[in-house]
């Protein structure tokens, strides 16, 4: 009820905002599942927001909404936006998948970019994603690197391919270093509580993990691990302000680069559907800077990090055994991109039984 | 699992308890005075954001921890004079109050968003906190737990042993008996809802300065309703009001532990359990009639207009 309020209050402001600016070339608008201060995923969109007004100035006219929930109160954003005069519309959720296509399909004439997605069903739809999981595969060898009790505790947030990629590609670089580690998951079945965050990683720390790694998008398991005093990796952007004794890296998302050719694809009238999955090599993918580790495992660590980049190492590299022990990838095989976009099962070394 | 683990998850469970018990044991006073109160989850966050804010600003958590309690009850007031002198429906106006709270500081915290925040420190007591098993359960925890038992025991003590704990309670069965008494029943029920209000805000002080020390919009999710329902839990005696906080932490924690252990449930079962249990325990004690008769406030929720 509040959040479908602030929604409308943000939706009006846009509106507003319209009305005064009408010189610009192009409306470029964002829809956030968090609030831009959570110095994660949200934060980072957001961060490509400002990339794209630092590009363009007054050619392109921003605006977006923060803190929308997946589900009916999304559809009711995209439209609002699509409506209010937007020339592009970056939903940047995996849950906005069906109410961006849904209102797609109404607005022929706006342009739609879906994060993390892979529905595009009409001509004015375009799915991004980046290779978050290649940043995994580093931090799976540093945590192995750095852990004594050989065990990880990792918060994940829904059962969707892009959390399990991430599962899978954590272990695999912790058992290229060490190939008895383990990792011990909790679902939170949230991108967004800290408490529920807090409390998991609490309850990881009392389990004995002396690593911890999320895929939810608070800083609570950061300031958690930094009280317990362990290590942990932050998530999405750069969390170190919250952890200072403690974060060792984190994945950086960089979306600015995109969300610029994108909407320069539209002032140019060149603009097309595409499906873009890009990591480390095309920049969207970058590691924080590495502390609170021995100088060894961080030359490790940017030595993996250049190989992926470079296109040497891929993280789904054969022999790749599942956890019920049947062969997946043959050795030297490497992992198809349908198996990867579709991924719903563990390698073996994970704690943990994947919630259908 | 050794003892220390167990005492170290058994220290995670009185932290998740903890804001639920303070902010139950000031809607049971509330409501003892014949009052229902539904905005808990707002005066609760009003004391997470007024807080974490005065916290930051002056840079001593215990200045957050009293803003927080001054604010929550200062916020309780509209509620307070809208119910009591204007006798207006205290259930639609106590879910404005929530409405209103949640509105009201994700506005006021819009600064604050992002800032790691002013950790309230635990106080270890000298000489205890090194006993074996229990020490650090119950001596080395942070200053708002041991305000919790204090008030715990606090608000039993004034309910059943005091003068006033009488006054407040005949307010609350018999709020005309009270009046011809010669009692001012809306001074007590003002007193007893800026109670309330205060309690909400330091329970709102422990989430944004113990708990996770940051501010989140809507950070108390939805702790204040769960608050509420623990007093019906409890049927109105403090002393149960502990019982039930320290079970719904020990379920909310359990689930995470369980997951850890690679326990065979889905997850998505185990988040709603900590619900689900309170709806179970709620449907036991209503079903039993004379238990929840003896202890419930007779003139609860009813307006009180004195006659002139």
């Amino acid at each position: 009820m509040k959040k479908l309020a602030t929604s409308l209050l943000a939706a009006a402001a846009a509106v507003a905002i319209t009305g005064a600016a009408q010189a610009a070339d192009a409306k470029a608008c964002f829809i956030y599942v968090g609030p831009i201060g959570d110095y994660g995923w949200s934060y980072q969109h957001h961060q490509g927001l400002l990339d794209v007004e630092a590009a363009f100035g007054d050619r392109v006219e921003t605006a977006y909404l923060e803190s929308v929930a997946e589900g009916a109160d999304a559809e009711r954003a995209i439209e609002r936006f699509a409506r209010s005069g937007c020339d592009i519309i970056f939903t940047t959720s995996f849950g906005y998948m069906d109410a961006t296509n849904k209102v797609a399909a109404k607005f022929p004439d706006v342009k739609f970019e879906h994060a993390t997605g892979y529905k595009r069903e009409s001509p004015n739809v375009s799915t991004y994603n980046s290779k978050f999981y290649q940043g995994r595969y580093v931090q799976g060898q540093i945590a192995a690197s750095v852990s004594e009790t050989g065990v990880a505790g990792y918060i994940a947030s829904f059962p969707i391919p892009e959390v399990v990629r991430g599962i899978n590609s954590f272990i695999l670089g912790a058992q290229s270093v060490n190939p008895d580690f383990s990792l011990k998951v909790v679902w939170v079945n949230t991108w967004f509580d800290p408490g529920k965050e807090a409390d998991a990683a609490k309850a990881l720390v009392d389990q004995g993990v002396d690593i911890l790694t999320q895929h939810t998008d608070s800083t609570a398991p950061m300031q958690v691990a930094e009280e317990r005093g362990i290590k942990a990796f932050g998530q999405a952007s750069d969390m170190f302000a919250f952890g200072e004794q403690t974060q060792l890296t984190s994945i950086i998302d960089d979306w600015g680069p995109y969300y610029v050719e994108r909407v320069q694809a539209v002032l140019d009238g060149t603009w097309e559907s595409h499906d873009v999955w890009d990591g480390m090599a095309e920049g969207h993918v970058a590691m924080a800077p590495y502390w609170n580790m021995p100088y060894e495992v961080a030359a490790m660590a940017k030595k993996t990090a250049t190989a992926i980049t470079v296109g040497v190492l891929e993280p789904f590299t054969g022999p790749i055994t599942k956890q019920d022990g049947t062969e997946w990838l043959a050795d030297g095989e490497t992992a198809d991109i349908g198996a990867l976009l579709g991924m719903n099962f563990y390698v073996q070394g994970v704690d943990d039984q994947l919630p259908e | 699992m050794s003892p220390d683990v167990i005492q170290a998850i058994l220290i995670t469970v009185v932290t998740a308890a903890t804001p639920l018990l303070i902010a139950a044991l000031g809607e049971l006073v509330v409501e003892r005075s014949g009052v229902l109160n539904l905005g808990v989850e707002g005066m609760m966050i009003i004391g997470a954001v007024t807080g974490f804010g005065a916290a930051q600003i002056t840079g001593s958590p215990w200045a957050g921890v009293l803003v927080a309690i001054v604010c929550g009850a200062l916020f309780s007031l509209p509620f307070a004079v809208l119910t009591l002198s204007l006798a207006t429906n205290q259930v639609a106006t106590g879910l404005s109050l929530t409405l209103l709270g949640l509105g009201v500081a994700g506005m006021i915290g819009e600064q604050f968003v992002g800032l790691p925040g002013v950790r309230l420190e635990a106080i270890a007591i000298p000489g205890l906190v090194d006993i074996p098993l229990i020490g650090r359960l119950l001596f080395g925890q942070d200053p708002i737990f041991y305000l919790s038992i204090l008030l715990a025991f606090g608000v039993w003590w004034f309910i059943f042993r005091t003068r006033a704990g009488l006054t407040l309670r005949a307010v609350g069965d018999s709020h005309g008996s009270a009046h011809a008494l010669g009692i001012n029943v809306l001074r007590v029920r003002y007193l007893a809802v800026m109670f309330g209000g205060a309690c909400a805000g330091l329970a709102g002080a422990h989430l944004s300065l113990v708990y996770i020390p940051q501010w989140v919009e809507n950070m108390t999710a939805g702790r204040g309703w769960i608050a509420l329902a623990l007093v019906v839990f409890a049927s109105w005696l403090p002393l149960r009001v502990v019982i039930g906080a320290y079970l719904f932490g020990a379920v909310t924690i359990a689930q995470f532990h369980a997951q850890a252990q690679g326990v065979a449930i889905p997850s998505q079962f185990l988040s709603a359990l900590p619900y689900l249990a309170t709806i179970v325990v709620l449907v036991l004690i209503s079903s039993n009639r004379r238990m929840t008769m003896r202890n419930t406030p007779a003139s609860l929720g009813k307006p009180f207009v004195p006659d002139r």
